[in-house]
């Protein structure tokens, strides 16, 4: 019954996005209540990363609407933008971690330009947010260029969460890591999302992934929002896509497009 | 040949000067509005100074030596070329002062802008451009930092105020090098030169040169980002963009240059 009562955090209304003659976005609805975990699933090309961009305000949609508790973004200023970007966090696919400044930096980013904390503050929280995603304050210093992989992720994490954000997005946050390290990630960020009580929507086509972090699971296929629906009813969803998908089937209704 | 094929012919060749044109006014005008938002970021509050000064450090400090040699090399061919015209009629005296107007209104400023466009403004677009593909500038814009504030903004302030200042360093540097051939290897007296050099030379010869070394700064500048910012495409994107950004700001140094001659030196 908690479900009718949450209120609607962000929504897309029949979004369309086209480069070109190449339509991605093809009327994609969706809807993530307060403090939910969405995740979409979808194939590579399919739209995911699109959807996601067109959230932040990295790209505009063609048409259709997007909503943040209640409020259109499309139509918003640059400095309300900003201000709501305040709210957000992101955890880019391969951290987009800034290579011209170091660890700390790279985490207290936000507090220092968006909140005009001193360094001194800055560098304290930013080795506590370190400690949160598992990484001792000799990392701090480093440059990003030093770090693993999976290193370099927990620092993107890290800076997403840096702000306390009430709204995070994950863009394929397990892809290019061992099973091992995906699994402790996925672990990171659901523990770090509950904390913080944040809606999250993470856009993902590695299933072991999708389950651990999602409440609620949606597919993206040729631009449209093809399934919706909890991750225990994923395995009998009655939909043949995503039947195929989440069983990695090479047969099915779903064909594989080699041009995209 | 038919009449229809000659009529396709035609037609394909008019389609393809309409698509020229197009494509033109299309990559000047994305231009001009990128143009407009990075001096409109660069004029408006917040400003970043730590970013600023080390552009400054890099675009000014660092590119002494590069002016330096270059101008330095410049004023001695300048003295010995003039030398060796001049001499057969009888004009050698004149040598101090074609030396120090060349060097002042033309040498100095253009041979430090395309040195720097070849040193920062390729830095600049490959910096940006790795930034762009690998998403660190979609990250500066979800952490609320606007990127033609943060990463703009700064490289055009520091190159606007960093090249007048190496076109002065380089100015010296090159009668320098005029001096050094024209007293050891020529046999001009070394007091008579310096005076001769100090008594044509006029404020405007050398503001016209800063001038034009502002305007430089700002072209590598600005080519530097927009080809860096726009790159797409991974490693070849990046690569394409670092070019895009050498060729098109030491076109426009060189277009831009006769444009400001004239509108300094035409009456």
């Amino acid at each position: 019954m908690t479900e009718i009562m949450t209120p609607t955090c962000i929504e897309m209304k029949n979004v369309h996005k086209a480069f070109g003659s190449k339509v991605v976005l093809d009327g994609f609805d969706l809807e993530i209540k307060k403090g939910e975990s969405v995740v979409i699933i979808g194939g590579s090309g399919s739209g995911k990363s699109v959807s996601l961009k067109s959230i932040l305000g990295l790209l505009t949609p063609d048409s259709g609407d997007i909503t943040i508790d209640g409020k259109s973004v499309l139509s918003m200023s640059g400095s309300a933008r900003e201000k709501l970007n305040n709210r957000v966090g992101m955890l880019f696919q391969n951290a987009a971690l800034f290579d011209s400044l170091n660890v700390w930096e790279n985490v207290s980013f936000a507090l220092m330009e968006g909140e005009k904390l001193p360094r001194k503050k800055a560098k304290e929280i930013a080795i506590e947010k370190l400690s949160l995603v598992g990484l001792s304050p000799e990392v701090a210093n480093m440059s990003p260029a030093e770090l693993s992989g999976g290193m370099r992720k927990r620092v993107g994490l890290a800076r997403a969460i840096a702000h306390e954000p009430d709204i995070i997005f994950f863009d394929e946050p397990t892809t290019g890591l061992d099973p091992i390290m995906g699994h402790v990630i996925d672990d990171l960020i659901t523990h770090c999302v509950k904390t913080l009580g944040a809606s999250a929507l993470t856009i993902t086509h590695d299933m072991a992934s999708a389950r651990r972090i999602a409440d609620r699971v949606t597919m993206l296929y040729q631009g449209k929002n093809i399934w919706t629906g909890p991750v225990d009813q994923l395995d009998d969803s009655g939909n043949p896509y995503v039947h195929q998908f989440i069983n990695g089937l090479a047969e099915g209704p779903i064909e594989l497009d080699i041009s995209r | 040949m038919s009449s229809e094929a000659l009529t396709q012919k035609i037609a394909s060749v008019f389609q393809s000067v309409g698509a020229t044109t197009l494509s033109f006014f299309e990559i000047t005008g994305r231009l001009f509005l990128f143009m407009m938002n990075s001096v409109n970021h660069m004029l408006r509050p917040p400003y970043y100074p730590r970013l600023i000064l080390r552009q400054m450090i890099d675009i000014g400090f660092y590119s002494l030596p590069v002016v330096g040699l270059t101008t330095l090399f410049a004023g001695m061919v300048m003295a010995l070329q003039s030398y060796s015209g001049f001499a057969r009629f009888g004009a050698e005296s004149a040598i101090p002062n074609v030396v120090v107007l060349s060097i002042t209104r033309e040498l100095g400023p253009v041979l430090a802008g395309l040195m720097i466009a070849g040193r920062i403004g390729a830095a600049m677009a490959a910096e940006l451009g790795t930034m762009r593909v690998t998403e660190q500038i979609d990250a500066l814009q979800t952490l609320s930092t606007n990127p033609f504030k943060y990463l703009i903004a700064p490289r055009l302030i520091a190159g606007i105020t960093m090249l007048p200042l190496l076109v002065l360093v380089g100015d010296i540097i090159g009668v320098l090098g005029g001096y050094l051939v024209s007293v050891h290897t020529l046999g001009f007296n070394a007091a008579t030169y310096i005076q001769n050099t100090w008594n044509f030379l006029s404020f405007m010869d050398v503001f016209s040169g800063l001038v034009k070394a502002a305007a430089f700064g700002f072209i590598v500048a600005l080519m530097g980002c927009y080809h860096g910012y726009q790159s797409k495409g991974g490693a070849q994107g990046v690569g394409a963009a670092t070019t895009n950004a050498v060729v098109t700001a030491s076109i426009l140094i060189l277009v831009s240059d006769y444009l400001l001659t004239v509108a300094f030196f035409s009456q």
